[in-house]
């Protein structure tokens, strides 16, 4: 129990001073989606049903093996703030930041096999 | 923070049901929610009837002919009864809106369901606590902050600008948009919902205000503004037709334009 006026109580500790930076973020992340995501269906759909050989030689050219990468840094990046804007939508306190670092690490982990795996395919 | 269950003292039981009115043709039926804090008991659902030639159109004039004629102990907050006060906001029909002006009619079901506005304490039966909601709309400092010094006669507004108050100033406060928004039920105690945002930018548009630069300060939050996901309950519910989640879209213009 804590006596705190109610005035008090919706004040809290004040504005946070960040919010918009986040925002123009997603703005523009939703902006490249929107390029991004058709460009990557078109680049691995066409990679679909080929042969070893000609997948590894698809993807060493450089148009479809920068669409892919461009795709999975945009698409994932995105994946991991709305993840995270979920998160702190419905999960609080300590569970709330430790959640968030979670979905933050697998994100990024992701990111980094997918690379390497188009690296691999690439070069 | 998200609630799946209600707890154990919160689930709604089976409650009484009152007899129906003797000789009557038109009968309609209302479940109403019920809880009296003095009791100790779970909120319970109780079972009215009334004879629709012996009453108004509105549902607060069926629920004042229950507290009126046959059960005196149902609680309920009313005043002006034209939509004006806003004090009678309560759940009808799943629909967050004033009693007073909804009328029985626009009841899709055979049953009124009736119950106090979602996610918030309730103080007695269909009364909820608005304690935090309206310390919400204080904090956004909901008057005229000038640092000119006052004028001899009063502070002029052109035409066009008191026009951009239009589809603001008449909200009433009633809350039944801020406990329709699923962001408000989560986080509540931070983000200030949309009636409080609604409000805020009638302040920072307002041509006369001088503290457009802090109002907009106190609202860079990631949780008090941009906890507003554009879900358009708010303006789906409105009972005087307004829209927050507009106001809210051009306070995050405003602040973008400030920071990009």
């Amino acid at each position: 129990m804590r006596f705190l006026t109610d005035r008090k109580r919706a004040e809290g500790m004040g504005a946070g001073g960040a919010g918009s930076q986040h925002h123009w973020k997603m703005l523009v992340s939703s902006i490249l989606m929107v390029v991004m995501v058709p460009l990557f269906i078109i680049v691995m759909g066409s990679a679909i049903g080929r042969d070893h050989a000609d997948v590894l030689a698809y993807f060493s050219r450089p148009v479809p093996a920068l669409v892919a990468g461009l795709g999975l840094i945009v698409g994932i990046r995105h994946l991991m703030m709305e993840a995270n804007e979920a998160v702190e939508d419905y999960v609080g306190g300590v569970k709330r930041k430790l959640t968030i670092v979670a979905v933050t690490a697998f994100c990024y982990s992701l990111m980094a096999a997918g690379l390497l795996a188009l690296l691999k395919l690439a070069v | 923070m998200v609630q799946l269950t209600l707890p154990k003292n919160s689930k709604v039981k089976v409650g009484k049901t009152w007899p129906k009115p003797t000789g009557a043709n038109n009968i309609r039926k209302f479940q109403i929610y019920r809880w009296n804090p003095d009791d100790g008991e779970n909120p319970r659902v109780d079972t009215y009837f009334i004879d629709l030639d012996k009453c108004g159109p509105m549902i607060l004039d069926a629920l004042i002919k229950i507290k009126n004629e046959i059960d005196p102990t149902l609680t309920f907050r009313r005043s002006c009864r034209e939509g004006i006060c806003g004090s009678c906001a309560m759940n009808i029909d799943g629909i967050n809106t004033l009693a007073c002006i909804y009328g029985m009619d626009e009841v899709q079901t055979d049953v009124v369901k009736i119950y106090p506005l979602p996610h918030m304490p309730v103080v007695k039966d269909l009364i909820p606590d608005l304690t935090h909601f309206y310390a919400q709309h204080a904090s956004i400092m909901p008057w005229l902050e000038t640092k000119t010094n006052r004028p001899a006669k009063e502070w002029k507004q052109s035409i066009e600008d008191r026009k951009k108050l239009d589809g603001l100033y008449e909200c009433v406060m009633c809350a039944s948009c801020s406990t329709s928004c699923p962001s408000y039920w989560w986080n509540g105690d931070k983000y200030l919902g949309p009636a409080a945002l609604l409000h805020a930018y009638r302040w920072i548009i307002d041509s006369r205000d001088e503290a457009t630069g802090e109002r907009l300060d106190n609202l860079e939050d990631p949780f008090k503004l941009y906890r507003c996901h554009t879900i358009m309950n708010c303006a789906k519910t409105c009972p005087k037709g307004l829209n927050p989640a507009k106001a809210i879209a051009e306070i995050k213009k405003l602040q973008l334009s400030r920071a990009v």
